[in-house]
């Protein structure tokens, strides 16, 4: 069955079209990875799939439901932790929980119960009782999550939700996701790092200046690149000799002038002990031997000519996505 | 759902001092102010008769902070839009409605808590409620109501603007209509324009009514066109907060 299914999906905002009419569909236990730089309309996306923001183009259903004309339905169905977690810093963790609960129609007492469960699912039940203003980045994300959870939502919508955490925090996120995933939970998730995408995503978009420009597993895109290569420090004067040796396991990649061979092979890892074994037998010393797989930013680079803005430092969470394509 | 939010409303305020202060400080002082320094202004021909210039001025310093509690309530709605917790709420399944009627809900408390505060000094000082128990009762009434009209207001340019400082930067105009209005001054001894400004300034009529059952009594005539004014703010500004949602849905 399908969780998302958008078809022609646009917005626009005045002379600026932030999303041009994307296509994509999203499988019941899935977890979509929707990537793409700063301004590309990852969160339009989101804003508009979850009820926040009118589509001015398109459609779009969630959970089997209209985002436009069945809104509320919708809204019953999802649970969402937006790009800026929206926690009110004067509530404590549990009085956040509650709220949530009775805003999604949860019995007082099943609200409390639910509060407990969850607070302790997300390793903040020691600061249930402290107000939000005084949680760490990292511990308002997992509030945010659990506030998220608090009706056990067939869609759970995650905007960059470890954007500006520090990788253990970062960790703490995935390993939750996932095991909600595991639970039954679709995830469509947003990021700007490709190695969100790759680890936890079965199926990727990735988005630039408001259009889909790849979809797929992130094998098939990286697939799309081309085989893994292996990457063979050798000094320059015995480049030539290097290649000779190696040249009939793979396909030879042109020269950088650095000393460097790169050698494309098929079957990955398994065919590095035939390259060493090569350069054994040849006696040639090798410096290093690396290698290197295609990532989803080659695959952004294909398609778009340009690299994954924001990949190192996960900054530009707090920019706007004024970049949009003109209508 | 609209108590829980208004719950949330009404402990947001009291844990935000910021919010508070400007609703009993700035009002109780100018009342100390005002009562100390004019005081004689009762012996004025025509000043309506009265025990005390503190009795004629309890309903214009209730007035004043039922509406900085009303420019109080659009800050805090504003700072929600500010910091993304009003998605949160829109994106739950509730009436979106609820969520602005949550936050009159903890303007009303606000109201509320404004006129119970001067009811008490006027008591403390020697005022004399003329109305008795059902007199304050009306008065408190009013002011509760006249904060959710006020309320209406703030929240619409708290929806509209998505910004505190805009919001805030109300609080001059707060004070403007409320000095060209019969709060502090009997509007038969103002001159004009002033006089002719508070004789169609809908807050003298709220005022008014709020007055008459502390100074001599409840008086159908004043009530009933209190209640009309509040009436009409109160559709006024549901009327504006419901067009500033919608905006706001439509354009995120």
């Amino acid at each position: 069955m399908t969780a998302i299914l958008v078809e022609g999906l646009e917005r626009s905002f005045g002379e600026v079209l932030a999303v041009q009419g994307i296509d994509l569909r999203v499988d019941e236990g899935e977890i979509y990875g929707f990537l793409g730089p700063n301004g590309a309309g990852k969160t339009t996306t989101v804003r508009m799939l979850t009820t926040l923001l009118l589509p001015t183009g398109g459609r779009a259903g969630v959970a089997g439901f209209d985002v436009v004309n069945e809104a509320r339905q919708v809204r019953a169905s999802i649970g969402v932790a937006l790009q800026e977690a929206a926690l009110d810093p004067l509530m404590t963790g549990r009085e956040l929980i509650r709220l949530q609960a009775t805003l999604q129609g949860l019995p007082s007492a099943a609200g409390r119960k639910r509060a407990d469960e969850l607070l302790e699912r997300v390793g903040l039940g020691y600061a249930a009782e402290r107000r939000v203003g005084g949680y760490s980045g990292g511990m308002k994300r997992r509030l945010d999550l659990a506030a998220a959870l608090v009706h056990e939502p067939r869609v759970l919508f995650l905007d960059e939700p470890t954007t500006g955490l520090d990788p253990v925090s970062r960790k703490t996120i995935w390993e939750e996701v996932q095991a909600l995933n595991d639970d039954g939970t679709t995830v469509f998730l947003t990021t700007q790092y490709l190695e969100e995408a790759d680890q936890l995503a079965d199926n990727v978009g990735i988005i630039d200046r408001g259009r889909i420009v790849a979809e797929g597993t992130p094998e098939e895109l990286k697939g799309e690149i081309g085989n893994p290569h292996v990457e063979l420090t050798v000094g320059e004067g015995a480049v030539p000799e290097a290649e000779l040796a190696v040249g009939g396991l793979g396909e030879l990649r042109p020269r950088k002038g650095d000393g460097r061979v790169l050698l494309e092979v098929e079957q990955g890892a398994a065919d590095i002990p035939r390259v060493v074994r090569a350069l054994d037998e040849a006696g040639i010393a090798v410096e290093s031997l690396e290698l290197v797989r295609p990532t989803l930013d080659d695959v952004f680079v294909e398609k778009t000519g340009h690299h994954l803005e924001g990949e190192e430092g996960g900054g530009g969470a707090d920019e706007p996505e004024a970049e949009a394509a003109p209508a | 759902m609209v108590g829980a939010l208004g719950a949330r409303s009404i402990r947001q305020t009291f844990r935000r001092p910021q919010l508070i202060s400007p609703i009993v400080v700035f009002p109780t002082l100018l009342l100390a102010i005002q009562t100390g320094g004019a005081g004689a202004g009762i012996e004025l021909p025509g000043f309506p008769p009265v025990q005390s210039f503190l009795q004629f001025m309890l309903a214009g310093s209730m007035m004043q902070s039922m509406m900085l509690a009303g420019n109080s309530g659009g800050i805090a709605f504003a700072v929600d839009i500010e910091m993304g917790f009003t998605d949160r709420l829109f994106a739950s399944p509730i009436p979106r409605f609820a969520i602005v009627l949550g936050r009159l809900a903890g303007t009303a408390a606000l109201g509320l808590f404004a006129s119970l505060w001067f009811l008490a000094i006027g008591l403390i000082f020697g005022a004399h409620i003329e109305g008795g128990v059902p007199g304050a009762l009306l008065a408190i009434a009013l002011i509760t109501a006249s904060a959710i009209a006020v309320g209406g207001i703030g929240a619409a340019i708290a929806l509209r603007t998505g910004s505190a400082s805009v919001v805030q930067g109300l609080f001059p105009l707060v004070l403007v209509v409320l000095f060209l209005s019969s709060a502090f001054f009997p509007q038969e001894l103002m001159v004009e324009p002033a006089k002719t400004i508070a004789e169609y300034n809908p807050f003298s009529f709220i005022v008014e009514g709020v007055r008459e059952p502390i100074i001599s009594g409840i008086e159908a005539k004043q009530t009933l066109e209190a209640v009309a004014a509040i009436a009409g703010i109160i559709l006024l500004g549901l009327g504006l907060s419901a067009s500033a949602l919608r905006h706001r849905l439509r354009t995120g």
